[in-house]
């Protein structure tokens, strides 16, 4: 099995060192506390995977995908606010049965478009769909015009800046800048005690592990290798006949999923979701968790995702004047000296050395591994 | 929306919902006319475009302060000091960011959209070290205070027409340089083929160094100008730094006609709708109309001809 559809031998090893690392290594070692921070953490992975696919192989850079992450997010944390929002719960409003945001802003029923939210099915339905058509939608109406690169990063970050000011003034159906907070049970399951947030913490892993093989079977399939060459060549792939625009939708689109999910997951692992994850600023965040990662690295992002985001609460923890230079630092350190992040880092330096020290072992699987990508990466 | 109000009434709305968007459009096109040049012109997204600005406020409420205490009785004119200053700054602080960073970037446009990010985070946080992070206001000389009665029912600020008046001016100058000037010409040259612009005897790099330095200038006199209509915080120039590439965009990069126009029929839009829902909804109507325009006119309202 060590060269089918899903992966080669070096990423099988990748991907199971992250399973040990994931499923055995953290939950030992860590507390319920910081468990649940990673599980936070690992929300984001899934916006980076997704942005590995489109940003690192499509060459499509979305300054959206808090967008998507805000969308799936809302969706789940909808029905859960209306799960702890039932008529027992709410019975000192002026309404019973309404959220408490929506009593405070002086609305007497459920928004229409908030009904449906009651179910679960439709949940986790809206998840994948309402991101999944928005994205198609967008992508449309940008990749059939040929509009791509810098303005398409732009048009995206107008999107998430306008969706942040909607629901930031829309307090009465959204919950406005506090977002939609005491989320408690998920059919009549309490999310929030320490056993409750183990279980969910698998259940995400688990989440992530499905992706990553989303993401390895697009990688290895006829599909990533066109949207390689696409990046790379834009004109000669539309002039081999290729419709170019129908794979960065499709690109833009799985991306958008994932952010989704990985916001999905966001509301039930921290139990509340607020529009300081939708907008500009940690969007760009994302889109530097992939930097670090590599872009060109699935278990990368993953990586990136989880060192930033621990150097960010330890930094800003005991040093919180240092971290916002740090973090510019490491936009401009990774931009100038490292495109390919760690993967690269580790692409060039440490597996050779690997190599060396077990020489039975066939230097390079054939085909097509992330250093061949690698090393004529970078250009746009 | 329109039954309360009598038609004179809704006249004397309209003059003075229509001049607060002259405001914000003097704003817009200060910052915009900067982008414009290096975005429409050098193709790179200076995301920290903004903190260049706000460089130029700070450099502005430092020489007030400073001839608050010194001099006292030239206060009134300090203001066209502080705007050679901020420009001054500004630009230093640009050509020295294009030397360091950008030129190894011009090959790579979203990875220079990411390193000025990192830089303006970084700005920020030296701004939130060094002044702090109230926002600072600067005290304006007698003059500027007051209004214009126009009518009874009309009445326009000075220190409004004044940030007007200096916009008229920046951009009827930074049109001439960039088109009747020998080195706008160069500028102009390089953009349209660097190779050729090279083969001809014209310096590209420094012409790019100048250009961002210019560019990032603007961007500083704008910052000056906003501290006459508005206060300035560490953060105040990411507030602005997506719409005016909105304006950019839409108007159309590299045609300074377009971004005028576009800047002029946003910020209008904006301040319009402003006075009959609130400032959120409004913002949200005009992003949309603009980005749903964009998605059906991708180049912008001017585009430029050019064989690409």
């Amino acid at each position: 099995m060590t060269d089918n559809r899903f992966f080669n031998r070096s990423e099988l090893i990748g991907i199971l060192v992250l399973a040990v690392f994931l499923v055995v290594v953290l939950p030992l070692t860590l507390d319920v506390f910081r468990l649940n921070l990673v599980a936070k953490y690992l929300t984001y992975a899934f916006v980076a995977l997704g942005l590995v696919i489109c940003w690192g192989y499509g060459g499509i850079l979305s300054l959206g995908q808090g967008v998507f992450f805000g969308l799936g997010g809302y969706c789940m944390a909808m029905f859960l606010k209306l799960e702890a929002s039932s008529v027992e719960n709410t019975k000192i409003q002026s309404t019973p049965g309404i959220p408490d945001f929506m009593d405070w802003n002086q609305i007497t029923a459920l928004p229409l478009f908030w009904k449906p939210f009651n179910s679960l099915t439709f949940t986790i339905a809206a998840i994948i769909l309402v991101p999944g058509i928005f994205a198609l939608i967008i992508g449309t109406a940008m990749f059939k015009r040929r509009v791509g690169g810098t303005y398409f990063a732009i048009i995206t970050q107008a999107v998430a800046a306008i969706l942040t000011i909607l629901i930031v003034g829309q307090q009465g159906y959204t919950g406005g800048i506090n977002g939609m907070t005491d989320l408690r049970t998920l059919k009549g399951w309490d999310i929030r005690p320490d056993h409750a947030k183990v279980v969910l913490y698998f259940f995400e892993v688990g989440c992530l592990f499905v992706c990553i093989m989303i993401a390895q079977f697009i990688r290895h399939s006829k599909l990533g290798r066109i949207l390689v060459a696409m990046r790379e060549k834009e004109d000669r792939v539309r002039f081999s006949g290729y419709s170019v625009a129908n794979f960065k939708i499709f690109a833009f689109c799985i991306a958008a999923v994932f952010a989704a999910i990985g916001g999905a997951m966001f509301a039930l692992n921290v139990g509340f979701m607020s529009p300081s994850f939708v907008g500009i600023v940690p969007s760009i965040e994302m889109v530097i968790y992939t930097a670090v990662g590599g872009r060109l690295s699935i278990l990368g992002a993953i990586y990136g995702t989880l060192l930033v985001n621990f150097a960010k609460t330890s930094l800003s923890e005991t040093f919180p004047e240092l971290w916002l230079f740090g973090l510019g630092g490491l936009f401009i350190a990774v931009v100038l000296a490292f495109p390919n992040g760690l993967a690269g880092i580790w692409a060039d330096y440490v597996q050779p050395r690997i190599d060396r020290l077990i020489p039975s072992r066939k230097s390079k699987p054939e085909g097509w591994t992330d250093s061949s990508v690698a090393n004529g990466a970078p250009a746009e | 929306m329109f039954g309360d109000y009598s038609i004179g009434d809704l006249g004397s709305i309209f003059v003075m919902q229509g001049f607060a968007g002259l405001i914000l459009f003097s704003v817009y096109v200060l910052m915009a006319l900067g982008l414009a040049i290096i975005f429409g012109q050098m193709g790179v997204i200076n995301m920290a475009h903004g903190e260049f600005m706000i460089l130029g406020a700070y450099v502005t409420w430092m020489t007030s302060n400073f001839f608050q205490s010194y001099l006292p009785g030239l206060f009134s004119g300090y203001f066209f000091l502080a705007m050679i200053l901020a420009f001054i700054a500004s630009g230093a602080l640009g050509m020295l960011v294009e030397w360091v960073l950008i030129r190894h970037l011009y090959k790579r446009p979203l990875d220079t959209l990411l390193a000025t990010w990192g830089l303006s985070l970084m700005l920020q946080q030296a701004y939130r070290s060094v002044f702090g992070a109230r926002e600072v206001g600067v005290e304006l000389p007698q003059w500027m205070l007051g209004s214009l009665h126009v009518t009874d029912s009309i009445e326009v600020p000075i220190n409004g027409v004044f940030v007007m008046c200096l916009t008229v001016l920046i951009t009827i100058s930074v049109a001439y340089v960039m088109y009747k000037s020998r080195w706008g010409r160069q500028v102009r040259a390089v953009v349209q083929n660097r190779i050729m612009a090279g083969a001809v005897g014209i310096n590209t790099e420094k012409v790019d160094r100048y250009t961002f330095g210019l560019g990032c200038g603007i961007a500083g006199v704008a910052g000056s100008a906003f501290t006459m209509i508005g206060s300035t915080g560490p953060t105040s120039g990411q507030l602005y730094i997506v719409d005016t590439f909105l304006v950019v965009v839409f108007g159309g990069a590299a045609s300074l006609v377009g971004t005028i126009a576009s800047a002029f029929s946003i910020s209008q839009t904006q301040s319009t709708l402003e006075f009959f829902m609130s400032g959120s909804m409004a913002k949200v109507l005009t992003l949309l109309a603009v980005v749903g325009i964009l998605m059906l006119r991708p180049q912008g309202l001017f585009a430029l001809k050019v064989r690409k």
